[in-house]
This record gives C-alpha cells, structure tokens and sequence, in this order.
C-alpha cells in the first residue's frame, strides 16, 4: 500500500511545478509589480528604476521564476499592493475562517448524505426513495448561489434566525465562550445551506451502490449461509458501497473551495474566497497570485488523499 | 444506377428489423412522461419568452440610464416590474438578461461538446499512448482551481466581452465532455461491429464518425440538455460575483447580484427576485428534461 501511496506522491510533483508555472504566467499577466506595494508620491521613479534592477525584475523570465519559486518555498509569497503588509500573514487568518467553515460543511454534508443515500437504497422504489430522488434532483438542479440567496433573505432577513453577515458579532471578547458560539453561529446558516447543496453526488453514489450490490452473488451468498439481514446490509452491502464516496472526497473538497468565493460572498464572511473577491476588485494582485497558488495546492492535496483514502478502503486498486 | 436504387430500397426496408433507434425510443419515452412534457413546456415558453421578447425590445437601449426613474416599485409608472438604480426597467432587463444567459450558455455548449466529442472519439478509439498524455492533460485542467483562474482572466485580458467570456468557460468545460464520451467508446471499440468494419478495410475515421457516432446520438442529447444547464449555472455565477458578462450586456446573475445589497434584499425585492424566479425556472426545467432523457435513454439501453 505504501508502494501506491508514494507513487502517487511522485505524481504530485510534476503537478506542482506545471501548477506554479501557470500560476507564474498569470501574475506576469497581470499589471504592476512587487514595488506598487511601496510606491507613494514620495518615491523616485530613479530609485524605484533602480530597485528593480536590484531585484531583478528585468532579468530573463525563467531566472525571475526560479527566484520566485524559491522565495515561495521559503514562505516568502511577498508584499501586498494596497494592505501593504506581507501576503502571508493577509491570507492567514482568512484560511483559518475558511477552514473551520469549510470543516463544519464538510460535518454537515456527510450527516445529511449518507442517511439520506441509505434510505434512499434501502427502500428503493418506495416513497422515501422516491422524495429523496425529488430532494436530489432540486439540490443538483439549483445555482447554489440563488440557494444561498434565498435561504440568507428566509432565515436570515425575514425569520431573523441566523445572523445575516460576518464571521463574530462584534459585542463579546475573544476567548470566551460567548465568542466561540457566535463564531459558530454565523457558521451555521452558509454551512447548511453549502451541506444541502453538496449532498447531490455522495446521495446519488451511494443510493446506486446499494442498489447495485443488494443483487450480487457476495450477498446472495452470505444470505444463504444464514448470515443476519441487519449484517448483510450493514458489513457486506454497505461497505462495498461506501467506497465510490471516499473516491468523491477529493471532489468535494475542490468544490468547497470554488464554492467558497459564493458563499462567503452572499454571507459576508471574512474567509480566503471574501479575500480573493475583494482582491481583485482592489487589483490587489500579488495576493491574488498568491490565492490562486494556495487554492491550485489544496485542490491537488484533496484530490492525493482521494486517491490514498481509495488505496486504503479497496485493495484492488494498489499498485502491485 | 438501377442496381444502386435497389441497394436503397433494401436498406430501407431492413429498418423495421433493427432495434428502434436511440432517438426515437427517447422521444417516446419522453412523450410517456407527463412532468418532463411539462417541464418541456416551460422550457420552450421560457425561450419564447426571451428570444421573442428580446426580438421586439431590439430597437431600444434596454441599459440606457436614466437616473430620474430610479427604483420605480413593482407595477409604478408603467414599468410591471419597476426599475433599477439607474431607472432601467427590471421587465426588459430580466428578458434580454435571460437571452443572454441562455445564448453564452448554448455557444459555451457547441465549444465543449464538438472539442470533447472529437477528443472523446480519438482517446476512445486508440487507447494506448495517445489516450495516455490527453487524459493526463484532462485530468491536470479539471484539477485547476476554475474559478478563480477564469475571473482572474477577465480582468487582465483586454478588450474582454462576452465572447471572450464563452471561450473562458469553454476552455474548462471540454475536459469534462472527453470523459463522459471516452469510457463508453472505450467499451465499443471491442464490439463486433467495430471489428468487422475494421476487417472489412474500413479506416479509422470513418469507424470513428460513421460507425461508433452514431450509436451515442442518444448521449449527445442528453450530454447537451445537461451542459447548457450547468453552464448557464457558471454564467450566472460569475455575472453574480461581478466578473461575468460585462456590465453593458444584462445577464440573470448581475440582477440577482443586487441582493448582495442588504437595503435591496429587503426593501426592493423587485430588483432581484424576477431574475431568480426566471432563473431558477430555467435550470430546474432543462435539468428535468435532461434527466428524463437520461432515463430515456437508460431504457434504450434495457432494450438492446
């Protein structure tokens, strides 16, 4: 398993280094450069000539890449055009709101699917089937930025159940528990909303798992040699059936990540997406640069333990 | 010349022994199905509605500003669905808005599926080393962060329009279509039929485009019904968050992009509400329709 596990590391690399590469060409499209983030009516156009040449902005752009991939390896991901402050410690404390809310989704995504995909394959044809197919198709056939809209104008503005924006009110103070409840409650409302939105695929492999397995000759057997029902279903069906939602893993992680600009958007939370919008309407560009890289990064690293959770639960599929 | 008539006439009549074709057994399936002939309904009233709709507003200047009409209600001074912040008329907006939308979602549709059949086709058919580096190249693209590369895109390339916008989306969305065709023209390159053509001295490409094509009709059907649902979604998403079609051109996703506005969530729910009712009409009744073709054609498939 190992074997598998790192090749597929290996494969990693040469992904990496294409990824920085496009990530590079982009930020070269991009107009202005590490200085703008320095510039004030005060400066010289000399000196800022000159620091330019100092830094080798004017070099070939394979030296000028080299130097920035090492600066990055270094943690070095520069200085931000308009904040002027280092990118690295701007995007933080984005990434850690960010986290904890993509990992509430996550939470919610998998305790509203998987019921909700065995039902659906247990009772197949019947009416829970059937209004889970309904919920499966609304969910698959809404643009998750019009769910979110209207869920913020029901629960948030009309009901006034949830708060309507931000990631804190700003009345309690850091380290109490009062604290950690509201930052959990403005979580919750973008949370279940984003779990509601996700569930389409997991619910659907898992729903066609069961279906399909419920007929192999692997139960037909073990049902016949007397094993119990509630054990057939839950060892022998069930995890056979579990397999293609680790497969899905990966995919959801990425679509947390594109869905992150929406969401945070419509909630006005302060996470890596919110960044990444205001960036760019601010020109903000090395931050940018900086976003797409990390984004680029965490998609690759969703789709490595996809495939390792893969190699771990189905050993047909490790390298020999 | 004769002897050719003949050859015709027997092709023809060796029809009826054939399975139906894909197309037909959709077409009945669906006529079977009272929602999807209803969500089919709806989906041609939407068109009617915005393309007719956009055909009788082409004289006028839909964006034109006039800021003395600004946020009329619903129904005041002669505008059904009242106005927005520069007193445009949110009826005329929602019409042309909802073409706009339908339009780059068709175009970015055309792009991907001849780009992904095409590909689909060649990978499919070789295998080997061929399939090897595209699906490598496929499987790097869809691994892309998407979005954000795309709206990074449309602020840095210049003279930026809707037409650079459809090629922006499309240059993502072919790889997902290579996938779909290629792992069902991987199983039809050892069917019998392929073998014989190929025995018989058929070349590749007329394998390829007259023999293997024709038996995914049915799939491109239903492969297109879904796209234009999915990327009539991304137009929307990216016009939501301010980087899809330009300003000057209306789309659904810039007037549902007013509810960002808490003043306007509230208090002016004409501004945005039309717009997401069309919306999510739209998308609700072309993905019903999708589905049931897919269902559709699961059946042809029981059928052979």
């Amino acid at each position: 398993m190992w074997k598998t596990v790192l090749r597929r590391i290996l494969i990693m690399i040469p992904q990496l280094i294409i990824l920085s590469m496009l990530v590079f060409i982009l930020a070269k499209m991009m107009p202005g450069d590490p200085f703008s983030g320095m510039i004030n009516p005060n400066s010289d156009p000399k000196t800022i000539a000159r620091l330019k040449q100092e830094y080798g902005l004017n070099d070939p752009a394979w030296v000028q890449y080299t130097r920035w991939l090492g600066n990055l390896l270094h943690g070095d991901l520069g200085q931000s055009y308009i904040q002027k402050v280092p990118v690295a410690s701007l995007i933080w404390d984005r990434a850690v709101n960010t986290f904890w809310l993509s990992l509430l989704t996550v939470i919610l995504t998998y305790a509203i699917a998987i019921p909700l995909g065995i039902s659906a394959g247990r009772h197949q044809d019947q009416w829970q089937d059937q209004s889970i197919q309904v919920f499966n198709y609304i969910t698959f056939a809404v643009p998750a930025f019009v769910f979110f809209i209207l869920g913020l104008w029901l629960f948030g503005f009309t009901l006034g159940w949830f708060p309507i924006s931000g990631s804190v009110s700003g009345d309690v103070n850091p380290g109490t528990f009062a604290y950690y409840w509201s930052r959990l409650y403005h979580m919750l409302l973008p949370a279940i909303l984003t779990a509601l939105i996700t569930t389409t695929g997991t619910v659907q492999y898992l729903r066609t798992g069961i279906v399909d397995n419920k007929v192999e000759d692997y139960v037909r057997t073990a049902r016949s040699k007397g094993v119990p029902e509630k054990v057939v279903f839950n060892k022998h069906i069930l995890r056979n059936s579990l397999l293609p939602i680790a497969a899905f893993f990966g995919n959801t992680i990425t679509g947390l990540l594109s869905g992150s600009m929406v969401v945070e958007m419509v909630f006005s939370y302060p996470g890596m997406g919110k960044l990444f919008l205001d960036s760019i309407s601010q020109r903000d560009y090395t931050t940018l640069t900086a976003l797409i890289l990390i984004f680029g990064i965490l998609t690759l690293i969703g789709n490595l333990l996809s495939d390792i959770i893969m190699s771990i639960v189905d050993p047909r599929i490790r390298v020999k | 010349m004769a002897k050719e008539k003949e050859n015709k006439n027997t092709e023809t009549n060796q029809q009826p022994s054939l399975p139906p074709s894909g197309f037909k057994v959709v077409v009945r399936e669906i006529l079977r199905d009272k929602v999807a002939m209803v969500a089919f309904t709806i989906v041609v009233l939407i068109l009617l509605l915005t393309f007719g709709g956009s055909l009788l507003l082409s004289g006028q200047n839909v964006t034109e500003i006039n800021v003395a009409d600004a946020y009329y209600g619903w129904g005041e001074a002669g505008h059904l669905l009242g106005t927005d912040d520069g007193g445009r008329d949110i009826l005329k907006l929602v019409i042309v808005g909802g073409r706009n939308s339908i339009l780059i979602g068709l175009a970015v549709t055309v792009i991907t599926e001849c780009v992904g059949l095409v590909i689909g086709l060649i990978t499919g058919y070789y295998g080997g080393t061929v399939d090897g580096i595209i699906m490598r190249i496929v499987d790097f693209i869809q691994i892309l962060p998407q979005m954000p590369i795309i709206i990074v895109l449309t602020t840095v390339i210049p003279n930026y329009n809707a037409f650079t916008l459809v090629w922006l989306v499309a240059m993502f969305g072919w790889t997902t279509t290579v996938r779909y065709y290629r792992s069902f023209i991987l199983s039809q390159r050892g069917r019998d039929y392929v073998l014989a053509s190929k025995t018989s001295g058929s070349s590749d490409l007329k394998i390829m485009f007259r023999e293997v094509l024709p038996n995914i009709t049915s799939m491109i059907i239903i492969d297109v019904v879904l796209t234009v649902a999915g990327n009539i979604g991304i137009e929307t998403t990216l016009s939501f968050l301010g980087y899809g079609l330009p300003t000057t051109t209306p789309s659904l996703g810039t007037l549902i992009g007013f509810a960002n506005d808490p003043v306007n969530v509230t208090t002016r729910p004409w501004l945005w509400l039309p717009a997401t009712i069309l919306l999510l009409l739209i998308s609700m009744s072309i993905n019903y329709v999708g589905r049931a073709l897919q269902r559709a054609g699961d059946a042809r498939q029981r059928e052979n």
